[in-house]
């Protein structure tokens, strides 16, 4: 092998590596210098591109296509909820323990699920969603069907200053983002990362290779359930008041996040990030015409998927060849 | 006697499960197509009936005459047109774009009809019953409900043993490649074979629109029954289907006559449990 070496980013990769580092550090220091108008928008942007990057790492790299992403989402939530609620628990260590209680929930149920192929697998995982939202409407202590809100005292825990915690929460959700990503990064680039790009490519040719695709994918399962309980759990710490229709919305939580990471590019890392921004300047454009911007959202996925099934993202690379988020192995002489 | 009627009531809702199963069924028996839009599909086939009941002053039941075919040509040129060209790309495509499609019918009917909940009328039909003695009754409706399923499945059972085209599409289904090489055209069969699935899905969608109130978000539930339906009686069997519509129907029934909150969750809780004992349902027969 001499005279070989393994390079893993490119020049663009590098360069974008500042423009992120820059970005990072303007958004952190946002508060200083604007509204909070700002700060809330950024704030749910934050929350969206991680579950899309999400989304992203179960369907578009493990096959694992869930319609039932809410499930994660609501249970992070009532865990949030319940917690602070019954117990007096701070909702920083609440948040923190909502990853658990979802992996723990996510572990028997991907034994369920993980029977079904294909797109069963998605109805399957939307039956388990669906069937949280009318099990929490049941028990009381959860609100029952008219839900929970956030007493006064409990956000106090957090800080009692008003301005203090609205800047406590936008950096939380700046620090998820970056973790998630961080994490959807670090998998896909480690030997996993090399596992979960055979199965996408191939199912039956990486297991005949010696990918243990089951574990591989169960991994990747109850891993993306933690992440998004934790993130159900800051949304709703945001919203104050949580139902069963909210937490548990397959509209709010999956549908939205699906036509992101589709319209911006499946199976890349760079696709959750440009179908955020399109996703939000179509809300931005058409708020006024309600329920319009859902259709064109559809009409605009339909097309992609039969035009250019890697999404905006894999039309660019396929144009100019650039990786700003490489997890490639180049092997260079 | 009362358990007794509660289990006819289920054993005969199950016949308009087997109907919302049908469609699903046929789709991913011929062309491995799982269509996400389905549900809505079948709630669009409601709302066609009321329009045509408002237009033309035909009865509920008499719109079937404009909705079956509607639907049917609406499901030859969604396949032929749109649905035909995702079959060849792996699994993503057709799943992610019926869900579209599913997200523009469900917004579609709310922007034309509103969120208000609908219904059809179909008459003194609705309401007649038929007393067996012994303190049973059934509901003329239901029944009428439960042998249009029955005749409906042996129909089309009868379509794919003893017709030509019945065996073009069991061709297709088992090697497409093939089957076209012997002068089958596919995307012709196929869209054939999706017409049909929504000539069920028009019925299934004119027969709830009588029953129970819908609206235009009544869909992925109709899917979730649907799906249901199909994995406890096994995939590709269609009498299957028919008895996975009653088991999941009989447990909402029983249920719901204990407490009227458990009536959806129990469906799914049986569901889930057959997926967990018997993950290939009863009477499986496609493989994927």
């Amino acid at each position: 092998m001499d005279g070989f070496r393994i390079e893993r980013s490119t020049r663009e990769s590098r360069g974008f590596a500042v423009v992120l580092l820059l970005g990072g550090v303007t958004l952190v220091t946002l508060p200083y210098w604007a509204g909070p108008g700002t700060m809330r928008l950024i704030s749910e942007m934050a929350y969206y591109l991680a579950l899309a990057q999400l989304w992203n790492l179960l369907a578009g790299y493990a096959g694992l296509v869930s319609v039932g992403q809410q499930a994660f989402v609501g249970i992070g939530a009532y865990a949030l909820f319940y917690l602070t609620s019954q117990f007096g628990m701070n909702p920083l260590l609440a948040m923190a323990l909502a990853g658990p209680v979802a992996a723990a929930i996510a572990l028997p149920m991907a034994l369920a699920v993980f029977r079904l192929r294909g797109a069963y697998f998605a109805i399957g995982t939307w039956v388990f969603a669906a069937a949280f939202e009318l099990g929490v409407s049941l028990i009381q202590p959860l609100g029952a069907g008219s839900g929970m809100s956030l007493t006064p005292a409990i956000l106090y825990a957090i800080t009692p200053g008003r301005e203090a915690r609205a800047l406590i929460i936008y950096w939380l959700s700046l620090a998820i983002v970056f973790v998630v990503c961080a994490v959807v990064y670090l998998l896909l680039r480690s030997r996993h990362g090399l596992a979960l790009t055979a199965i996408r490519d191939s199912e039956p040719a990486s297991a005949s290779l010696g990918v243990d695709t089951f574990r591989t994918k169960l991994m990747i399962y109850v891993i993306t359930a933690a992440l998004t309980g934790v993130i159900g759990a800051l949304i709703f710490v945001q919203k104050l008041r949580l139902s069963p229709e909210a937490g548990f919305s397959v509209n709010d939580w999956t549908v939205v996040v699906i036509f992101m990471v589709v319209i911006g590019g499946i199976g890349t890392l760079e696709g959750p990030f440009i179908g955020l921004l399109i996703y939000f300047a179509l809300r931005e454009f058409l708020a006024d015409y309600g329920t319009w911007y859902l259709i064109l959202l559809g009409v605009v996925a339909v097309a992609i998927m039969l035009l250019a099934q890697e999404g905006l993202w894999g039309l660019v690379v396929r144009r100019f060849d650039i990786h700003l988020l490489s997890v490639r192995r180049h092997l260079l002489r | 006697m009362d358990w007794i009627n509660i289990l006819i009531q289920g054993a005969l809702l199950g016949g308009l499960y087997a109907l919302f199963a049908v469609g699903l069924s046929l789709a991913f028996g011929i062309m491995r197509l799982v269509n996400i839009a389905h549900g809505d599909l079948i709630v669009l086939a409601a709302y066609l009936a009321l329009m045509t009941v408002q237009t033309t002053g035909l009865g509920a039941l008499g719109s079937l005459v404009v909705v079956v075919p509607a639907m049917f040509v609406l499901g030859y040129l969604l396949q032929r047109g749109l649905l035909n060209f995702t079959l060849s790309g792996g699994l993503l495509p057709p799943l992610l774009v019926t869900f579209g499609i599913s997200v523009i019918i469900e917004n579609v009917l709310l922007q034309e009809f509103g969120a208000d909940i609908m219904r059809l009328h179909a008459g003194a039909i609705e309401t007649a019953s038929l007393r067996l003695g012994g303190g049973i009754a059934v509901g003329v409706y239901p029944l009428l409900v439960f042998t249009t399923a029955v005749a409906a499945i042996a129909g089309l059972q009868l379509l794919f043993d003893r017709t030509t085209l019945g065996r073009a599409f069991r061709a297709t289904s088992d090697d497409a490649a093939t089957a076209e090489l012997m002068g089958i055209d596919n995307r012709h069969i196929y869209a054939v074979a999706m017409g049909i699935a929504m000539v069920f899905t028009a019925l299934a969608g004119v027969l709830m629109g009588i029953r129970t109130t819908f609206d235009p978000s009544a869909g992925p539930v109709r899917l979730i029954f649907a799906f249901e339906a199909v994995i406890i009686g096994g995939l590709g069997s269609l009498w299957g289907t028919l008895l996975g519509g009653m088991v999941l129907a009989i447990a909402q029934e029983v249920a719901g006559a204990v407490s009227p909150n458990w009536q959806i969750l129990a469906g799914h809780i049986a569901f889930l449990v057959i997926l967990i004992v018997r993950p290939s349902g009863f009477f499986p027969r496609t493989r994927d």
